[in-house]
């Protein structure tokens, strides 16, 4: 088996496109998607049929999707609609590239939840646990979170700093849902969802559609952006406490500490490299988690880390500075793959983190996935 | 009224847990090979891959890992009583399992001992909860 650090820096993103983020009843999961695969080619420039990959995620039929691109690949692969297939979809792709098995991968994401009215518990989605009332992803990070308060002490006014610090970046960011900053106290006065977490611990539910373009570094070069490049990634799944979903006792410190680890050493950096982190932020708490098990703070110990605006753009670790889920737009990390991209490329504006060479894309979650991006 | 919360679906697993539950009794899969015990039940033991599965009446004693509080309600029969408490039970056996608690007192605690108690909630379900002990 080939060691994964020559992997290192071998395949790049070449373009990145999305639609806008919304609701949009008049349009289709398809029509989404193909709006963010043809952004995403005038980005780069490329001829659409050197595309000879194709990965979907969240879209129902990949022949149907090929169809409307006018894609007949050599490679295809299809994703469930789960919110955590982001960071193990582009690995794949760039395994299969890698291999041999084809050379440039569109990979398209589209969610329709918002104009469908998608509920994330109840009948829609049954579980094991139902006759007990407990249902929703949220209510599984309340739950977690409760026990994290517990063991630590950890307040919610630590947690608020995550929401507030990413919506401070959704006002950098025009294209954000949601825009109007708010502050600890705002936090601490919104309605409770799942107790302890509150509204505004939740990630938005909308409409969009997000596309990535990956080759390998040698063709990287003959396109109209600088690349940017896969320089590290790990990966480790906890599917013990399945029928719990969403939920591990350890908020998935074991998985994200060997993740974050693997794709360290791959990339031949510490998280003191890291200019940015884009964390999988479905419910506030993950950020937590995700930050203590890189070890960019002690086990638990993320409350106090948090504190006075440490994840904004010029605090101790920018984290989400397009808006993330909470604020931005829930592309279940397709669309935080993106902002990495962007902000190695220069192209952020108003939240560009200056002199960004590294940026780190994690998700803790059932499929913990890291993914270290560095300029080419 | 009738009941009108979820009910438990039966699958081709959990049979020995409901039909326990009615005769006031946490029942909880075990492997015969390798002593295993789970909640939810398995087709083999995820340890030691044995189909050799059998069940055991529980202690009913467990602790509070976590808790929380529903502000919504998902199912309609839960519109009256939100928010309403929902419990993380490590159970003495070592499975960790949700249910409710009934007690609503505030000063719930991380490790705090509780015990398993019995709602019959129709003529043919009867759910374990679970109060502090």
């Amino acid at each position: 088996m080939a060691d994964l650090k020559d992997l290192k820096d071998k395949i790049a993103v070449i373009g990145v496109g999305n639609t806008k983020y919304g609701n949009f009843p008049e349009i289709d999961d398809y029509g989404l998607a193909a709006h963010a695969f043809r952004n995403a080619v005038e980005d780069c420039g490329i001829d659409k049929n050197q595309v000879d990959g194709m990965l979907v995620c969240r879209i129902p039929y990949y022949a149907r999707m090929g169809e409307i691109l006018g894609l007949n690949p050599k490679w295809t692969l299809t994703l469930p609609g789960h919110g955590r297939m982001s960071g193990m979809g582009i690995i794949e792709a760039a395994a299969a590239i890698d291999a041999g098995l084809c050379h440039t991968v569109a990979l398209m994401y589209a969610n329709i939840g918002r104009s469908r009215r998608v509920n994330y518990g109840g009948d829609e989605n049954p579980g094991t646990w139902d006759p007990w009332g407990f249902t929703s992803p949220g209510a599984a990070h309340a739950m977690a979170f409760r026990r994290h308060m517990e063991m630590y002490g950890t307040t919610t006014r630590q947690l608020a700093e995550v929401s507030v610090a990413i919506r401070h970046h959704a006002s950098l960011n025009p294209d954000a849902v949601m825009r109007r900053p708010f502050s600890i106290d705002d936090h601490e006065a919104a309605r409770f969802i799942a107790a302890p977490l509150r509204l505004l611990d939740y990630c938005l539910i909308n409409d969009g559609a997000v596309c990535l373009i990956v080759t390998t570094k040698e063709r990287a070069k003959d396109f109209k952006k600088p690349p940017v490049m896969i320089s590290g990634f790990g990966a480790r799944e906890t599917y013990s406490p399945s029928s719990i979903a969403n939920f591990d006792m350890d908020f998935w410190y074991p998985a994200i500490s060997d993740a974050g680890q693997q794709a360290y050493e791959m990339a031949g950096i510490t998280n003191k490299d890291v200019d940015a982190l884009m964390c999988y932020d479905n419910f506030s708490p993950t950020v937590l988690f995700t930050l203590e098990g890189l070890g960019f703070c002690g086990r638990g110990e993320s409350g106090p880390w948090v504190e006075n605006g440490a994840l904004k753009i010029g605090g101790k670790l920018p984290v989400n500075t397009d808006g993330g889920h909470l604020s931005n737009s829930y592309m279940q990390g397709w669309a935080l793959n993106v902002e990495a991209v962007r902000q190695l490329r220069g192209e952020c504006g108003a939240r560009q983190i200056p002199n960004c060479e590294v940026v780190q894309y994690a998700q803790s979650t059932p499929c913990t996935r890291s993914i270290i991006y560095t300029r080419g | 009224m009738s009941y009108n919360k979820p009910l438990p679906r039966p699958d081709t697993t959990n049979g020995p847990f409901w039909a326990g539950a009615k005769q006031g009794k946490l029942m909880l899969q075990y492997c015969k090979a390798c002593g295993d015990t789970r909640f939810p039940p398995s087709h083999i033991c995820p340890k030691c891959l044995s189909s050799d599965q059998d069940w055991k009446e529980a202690s009913g004693k467990g602790t509070l890992q976590s808790w929380i509080e529903m502000h919504r309600a998902y199912w309609d029969g839960y519109k009256g009583e939100i928010p309403y408490r929902v419990a993380l039970i490590q159970l003495e056996e070592g499975p960790v399992v949700v249910s409710n608690i009934d007690n609503n007192s505030d000063n719930l605690r991380l490790g705090q001992p509780v015990t398993v108690v019995f709602d019959a909630v129709t003529d043919d379900v009867t759910i374990p909860k679970f109060t502090l002990a």
